[in-house]
């Protein structure tokens, strides 16, 4: 039970990744790498978490309290908001490729190979 | 390769994979029982070294306001991307008609609703370093207020408050920012990022050095930087087709 | 000079947000001015930071916060000789791709300077960094910015470039931070060289070795090693020529940095035993992708996709140089990268300035439309010679170094070298002598289908402006002369000395102790490297001139072989991806069997 959370993240990672390779879809890629991307900080989240452990906010609660581990969550809060600006420069390229080509299936897309 | 024999390779290499990570993942800490020296060590010194009750906000915007700073600039970065790729090549022009809401009660609760949830975005940038909150959280939700302008109300009302220049300005002045106030540290004499403005009582909002300033900064680059990015999306949304 | 160091990155962040903000108001020549003059600024400062990290380290700490009992609360720039020469080398580049923006292209718009700003500013940091997730932002930083860049153009071309490199890079670097959530999880640290520390003492375990694995193989994505090295390709065939100048020249070429500093300063005390084995596996990465990168070069028919494919040859021969564990093939590494650079970098602007001319960057189309254009031509051809090491020229010194490092059992590893080299520049120079001496027949069935780039046009006669060729004389002059710089050879060697001696290292910068300037005597011009440097070069000519003269490619014997080799590029992105997944399992189980 105690590694669950783990074994979550390298279960989206994979299943992420599966989407991304089998993908007929522009959209559906781009929302599966989001996956991926999610996957990462359920991992960064979980290895930071503490047992009976409170937000590292000193607002009234005394210094030596035990608390979950800031690191981590400054670097996901970070990484989550520049994951959607990603996103959407993915997501812009997809409309581009609709607009010029007709198509959004990435197996169609070949014009550049050899 | 064919979609089948990609598959193929895929669930092979993926299984491989899967033993990689349940192998690496059982060296992990049991989930609840983490010992890490850097976060201990800054839970303790965070408090009294920056007066920033919230330890991710000193950890966000102090101890690695430089990473900080790097992801500002990705949100740049994105938005100019976002902008070459769809504004340069657009032609056509925009029939902002096709995005108004008609339901009475919507366009009220919403005429209502933008502004508190602006103020409520404020807030949330101002008390970062005093309550869960900071640029980041605080730049989305004031983003999310103006958005809400589009969507709840009409796309008229969002482009008269938020045109594309004043967004572009907004963000080019959320990203310099936080380099000056970088910058301003060297000119103090101290190092890149070091707070030279004085740290002052714990708890009030005048406190916490240059976190305050940095987070503001960022919340500023959000805001515009999601704005820009909505609008882009909207005018791809509501082009004229010909 | 200290604070010098944050100057590097926060300059042309700095340009780059004033630019946006004002720029739309102030007509050309004005962002272009705004942006030369900061990289060329950069480029000094980096210049500097090198000549100041001869002999120790500059270690900077942002925000003022020095380590307190070895524990890092801050992030750190670790400024050593290779990693300044190294961003100095993306400076370079970057002011001489600007420089030819200026003219190529007919109508550009401020952001695309503000976004080569960024871009600069991003791989400078990267260089230089020494936090594990602070190296993860900059690698994301990089990665968005390229895409934009290789998505912009004027008129509407293939996107598909850029999709592949961001979905192959964006998984690249979610590899990378999984690696940096296991490796905190266990250390509690993001300092590099807390983390060395930290690792130092344990035998390694599962966490660790499979950490490693995904940081190496992230960061080899990004250095386009052979399976992850799909998207390269493809990125630069689509993105405009002065963009490619910077991808070719030292964006791919720090991935393979980044690895070599994090295996030394993070992993080299915990998999220390284990050397032989790490050893073998990254060597024949490298071998893999020399002779691949090679054989897909000359297979190629669009000019920029073939220096694409040179520069995954090359950087394979990087690769083996980091791979053979030892401090004088590091150092040979880093000359490798710098002179290999900056000479691909030449060759790719040269090709540039053929396109913006004729309209065509295709070798079969543009044959012999080069006439006009000879000391082009010329660049080209030196350029390819330079990379083939002929003796004293290009790359010759970082080989000699590289093949002198190599242990007992390698001594196959010059001949490898010596036949991938002679692949790429043969491509470069059949090409060279196609275009611009029209020699050679005018289509050839094996040289890959025709890809209309973004750029290609009609074919057209237009007024060469002279300042187009200047940055990629300047680029080939500092390729070529490189190895002849007094002593190059022993500063790298050494620089590599005190990256080797990792535990010094660390003491150095997490607690500002002893300074060490240690200097290693290299003897680079033993006999193999100047037979092997020499051998190259006349391998590469003489197989251009057999191409050539036999007229058609596909009249080579034992061609057959490479067809199914093309088929694999198959420019869809789930093949891609796949590769890019079998490369980590088949890396880190081998890892996992010989690094226990």
């Amino acid at each position: 039970m105690s590694y669950l959370p783990y074994a979550l993240a390298a279960w989206l990672f994979l299943v992420g990744l599966y989407g991304v390779v089998t993908s007929r879809n522009l959209i559906h890629l781009v929302v599966c790498l989001a996956v991926v991307q999610s996957s990462t900080y359920v991992l960064l989240l979980a290895i930071g978490y503490v047992e009976g452990g409170t937000a590292p906010i000193f607002n009234g609660i005394p210094l030596g309290k035990k608390t979950v581990d800031p690191v981590v969550q400054a670097l996901t809060l970070t990484d989550v908001v520049v994951s959607v600006t990603t996103m959407a420069l993915l997501l812009a390229i997809a409309v581009e490729v609709h607009k010029r080509t007709g198509t959004l299936d990435p197996d169609e897309l070949r014009e550049v190979r050899g | 390769m064919s979609l089948r024999t990609r598959t193929g390779l895929f669930l092979a290499s993926g299984s491989v994979l899967a033993g990689l990570l349940g192998w690496a993942f059982a060296g992990l800490p049991a989930f609840g029982h983490y010992h890490g020296v850097y976060g201990r060590a800054l839970d303790r010194v965070s408090l009294g070294q920056t007066h920033a009750m919230s330890t991710i906000a000193s950890v966000t915007f102090d101890y690695r306001g430089f990473d900080t700073l790097g992801e500002e600039f990705i949100l740049f970065a994105s938005v100019l991307g976002v902008s070459l790729l769809l504004r340069e090549m657009r032609e056509r022009d925009v029939d902002a008609k096709r995005l108004t809401e008609r339901f009475e009660p919507i366009r009220a609760t919403g005429r209502i609703g933008v502004p508190v949830l602006f103020l409520l975005g404020l807030f949330v940038i101002a008390h970062g370093y005093l309550s869960p909150g900071g640029g980041f959280q605080g730049g989305v939700v004031v983003a999310a207020a103006i958005v809400l302008l589009a969507i709840a109300v009409d796309y008229r009302a969002y482009s008269g408050l938020a045109p594309k220049s004043a967004a572009d300005l907004v963000e080019g002045v959320g990203a310099g920012g936080y380099v000056a106030i970088g910058l301003g540290g060297l000119v103090a004499g101290a190092t890149f990022l070091e707070s030279f403005v004085s740290r002052g009582t714990i708890g009030e909002l005048a406190s916490s050095g240059t976190i305050a300033l940095l987070s503001w900064s960022a919340g500023i680059e959000v805001a515009g930087a999601t704005v820009v990015l909505a609008s882009e999306f909207f005018e791809e949304l509501l082009a004229r087709r010909r | 000079m200290h604070s010098l160091v944050p100057l590097v990155v926060a300059l042309p962040l700095l340009a780059s947000a004033v630019l946006v903000a004002l720029g739309r108001h102030v007509p050309r020549p004005g962002p272009d001015v705004v942006a030369i003059a900061t990289a060329a600024a950069t480029s000094v400062l980096c210049v500097l930071l090198a000549y100041a990290a001869r002999d120790h380290d500059l270690v900077y700490w942002f925000g003022g916060w020095r380590p307190a009992h070895g524990i890092a609360l801050g992030i750190d720039f670790d400024v050593d000789f290779a990693s300044a020469c190294v961003a100095a080398l993306a400076s370079v580049v970057a002011t001489a791709s600007l420089v030819f923006s200026w003219h190529y292209f007919d109508e550009v718009g401020v952001l695309f300077h503000a976004l080569v700003l960024v871009f600069l500013a991003a791989m400078t940091g990267f260089a230089l960094s020494g936090d594990l997730f602070n190296l993860f932002v900059f690698l994301e930083l990089m990665s968005v910015v390229a895409v934009a860049l290789t998505a912009y153009g004027d008129e509407p071309g293939p996107l598909q470039g850029a999709l592949s490199f961001a979905v192959l890079n964006g998984i690249g670097a979610f590899f990378v931070l999984t690696g940096i959530g296991l490796v905190y999880a266990r250390t509690g640290a993001l300092n590099l060289e807390q983390v060395g520390r930290a690792l130092e003492h344990r035998r390694p375990d599962g966490l660790v070795v499979v950490a490693f694995a995904l940081i190496v193989c992230g960061f080899l994505t990004k250095a386009g090693i052979v399976p992850f090295h799909f998207w390269l390709s493809d990125a630069y065939a689509v993105a405009p020529a002065p963009v490619c100048a910077i991808f070719a020249g030292v964006m791919s070429d720090l991935g393979l940095h980044a690895a070599g500093r994090v295996y030394w300063s993070g992993f080299a005390g915990a998999l220390a035993s284990h050397e032989a084995g790490l050893r073998a596996v990254l060597v024949a990465l490298g071998c893999a992708s020399a002779l691949l990168g090679g054989a897909m070069a000359f297979l190629q028919r669009d000019l920029k996709r073939m220096i694409a494919f040179v520069t995954v040859s090359q950087l394979g021969v990087g690769l083996v140089g980091i791979g053979l564990l030892k401090a004088v093939a590091l150092g040979g590494s880093t000359l490798v990268v710098l002179s290999g650079g900056l000479l691909r970098a030449a060759a790719l602007l040269a090709v540039g300035l053929v396109i913006s001319v004729t309209g065509v960057g295709d070798e079969l189309r543009g044959r012999g439309m080069g006439r006009r254009l000879p000391l082009t031509g010329i660049v080209v051809a030196l350029a390819a010679i330079g990379l083939t090491g002929l003796p004293p020229f290009g790359t010759h010194a970082g080989r000699a170094l590289v093949e002198s490092g190599a242990p007992g059992g390698y001594g196959w590893l010059p001949v490898v070298l010596t036949v991938a080299s002679i692949l790429t520049s043969a491509a470069l120079l059949r090409a060279a002598g196609r275009v611009f001496l029209g020699w050679g027949a005018s289509s050839d069935s094996i040289l890959g289908p025709q890809h209309v780039s973004a750029e290609d046009e009609e074919p057209r006669q237009r007024p060469r402006s002279p300042v187009l060729l200047v940055p990629a004389v300047v680029l080939l002059l500092l390729g070529l002369g490189l190895s002849l710089y007094p002593s190059v050879a022993d500063q790298t060697t050494s620089a590599a000395a005190r990256v080797v001696d990792h535990r010094a290292h660390a003491a150095e910068v997490l607690a500002g102790g002893p300074l060490t300037a240690t200097r290693v005597d290299s003897d680079t011009f033993g006999a193999t490297s100047l037979v092997s440097g020499i051998v190259s070069a006349v391998g590469a000519v003489a197989l251009a001139l057999l191409t050539l003269r036999l007229r058609r490619v596909s009249d080579l014997p034992g061609l057959l072989l490479v067809r199914p080799l093309k088929a694999l590029h198959s420019g869809v992105v789930g093949d891609y991806v796949a590769w890019l997944v079998f490369g980590v399992a088949l890396v880190g189980a081998l890892f996992a069997f010989l690094l226990r």
